[in-house]
């Protein structure tokens, strides 16, 4: 046996799977996909004394556009996503992403609540997040709560959740820019990144009339680039922007060494993705 | 805290009383029902070995508890074909000698299986791509794209 001994529950509604999991006080664990739990579990980095299934809960697996907004349920799969023709027509950006997130496999498993809950600084699923400017609805013992994606994800693999919430749905607000680009480095194809970029556009006649930018593996959270949002915005388009643009977004990280690459490899990196993002998203699409 | 498990794996149904919840759904194949195809790698989700279906997806056993398949339809490798009959896709990696050791070669089949149902595979970018969760330490890889792209090819002639 890998994982060491815990106590198993299967709810079939949210309200049980709260009260089950405030009851543990601390000490249990809310399992979705498994696809990040389970590691931890078998090399007994976790030992929570009980696990809380949600697969059982039906409700929480869906993909609905609302007017202005995308939402999708904390139970959806990977594969789900990736497939949706919703997420193709009104979020063409998450919809190229998914493709980099993880292999079919763990697509087929991984959930998009597991995956923003888990908060790794390298998952495409939380950058996406912050581009986007989801709100993420987690439910606890006193109610709903609405969360801004970018005071959700607090550190590496640490989120803003209360010891009794969970992640219910999480809602997209479909953006006014229709210009995008998702750009990723990793050492297999599905791994998790050394460096991604992802920008969204929107273009005048002569200029770019405003961006978002998001980049991950070059901190401790998915970062959200506004300085260089600010700097970029109402820029001539002309030959130079791109290298403007890729300066800028290197100026404004500052990633650490580990293993994997040093600092200065990553911010050269993130660069070069900067550089093709901005021409990918600023041409005729 | 034990619990009961029925599940239906390769098309033969099985009640199993006692199952632990932290036994691993590749540990309860391999030890309790004594399928011992599935293979055991890594046990974190990197390697692919352990990899079968569930309920048609292809799925790490070992990210996957024994008590989540209460309900559902497994297939391992055993299911796919027997030594004397193999299916299309084992046929492959045995034309184009897509295995050497046979490690990986069960997560190799069922991730395959599964490519082959869900995508177009239409270039080797796109085959090696989907294969890049299962790592195999012998042939290279080259083999196991070879017999895949056969399979593709095999299956856009039977579906015009």
């Amino acid at each position: 046996m890998k994982p060491a001994r815990f106590d198993y529950v299967a709810p079939t509604t949210l309200g049980a799977a709260v009260e089950a999991l405030a009851a543990t006080n601390g000490d249990g664990k809310v399992l979705a996909g498994g696809q990040s739990l389970l590691p931890l579990l078998n090399f007994r980095m976790v030992r929570p004394s009980v696990i809380i299934d949600l697969n059982g809960i039906k409700e929480l697996s869906f993909i609905e556009a609302r007017s202005d907004r995308v939402v999708i349920g904390a139970l959806t799969r990977h594969r789900e996503i990736e497939q949706s023709s919703v997420i193709a027509s009104k979020l063409p950006l998450m919809s190229a992403a998914m493709r980099h997130v993880a292999h079919l496999a763990i697509r087929n498993r991984g959930t998009i609540g597991g995956s923003l809950s888990h908060a790794d600084p390298a998952a495409e699923l939380p950058m996406l997040a912050v581009l986007y400017d989801a709100t993420i609805v987690a439910e606890g013992t006193s109610g709903r709560r609405r969360i801004a994606a970018e005071e959700f994800f607090v550190d590496a693999l640490t989120n803003s959740l209360a010891q009794d919430e969970i992640v219910v749905d999480v809602e997209f607000p479909i953006p006014q820019q229709d210009g995008w680009a998702f750009e990723e480095v990793a050492r297999r194809f599905g791994d998790f990144a050394l460096a991604s970029l992802a920008v969204l556009v929107k273009r005048g006649a002569s200029t770019l009339e405003q961006a978002r930018v998001a980049a991950m593996g070059v901190g401790d959270t998915p970062l959200r680039l506004r300085t260089v949002e600010h700097e970029v915005a109402e820029m001539r388009i002309d030959d130079s922007l791109p290298n403007r643009f890729s300066e800028l977004v290197m100026a404004s990280v500052s990633p650490n060494s580990d293993l994997h690459a040093s600092g200065e490899y990553r911010r050269q990196l993130l660069g070069a993705l900067a550089r093709r993002a901005i021409i990918t998203a600023l041409g005729a699409r | 805290m034990e619990r009961k498990v029925t599940v239906t794996v390769n098309g033969t149904r099985h009640e199993i009383g006692n199952v632990e919840p932290r036994l691993l759904l590749s540990d309860f194949l391999r030890d309790t029902l004594g399928l011992t195809g599935t293979h055991v790698g890594c046990e974190h989700g990197v390697c692919g070995a352990c990899t079968v279906l569930m309920n048609g997806d292809s799925v790490r056993s070992c990210l996957t508890l024994a008590v989540q398949a209460d309900g559902a339809e497994i297939t391992t490798v055993e299911g796919l074909g027997s030594p004397e009959q193999l299916n299309e896709l084992q046929r492959q990696f045995r034309e184009h000698h897509g295995l050497q050791c046979g490690f990986c070669t069960p997560g190799m089949l069922m991730t395959g299986e599964d490519l082959l149902r869900k995508y177009p595979l239409a270039s080797d970018d796109e085959i090696r791509e989907g294969l890049s969760g299962n790592l195999c330490r012998c042939t290279g890889y080259q083999n196991i794209v070879a017999a895949i792209r056969a399979a593709a090819a095999l299956r856009q002639e039977k579906t015009p």
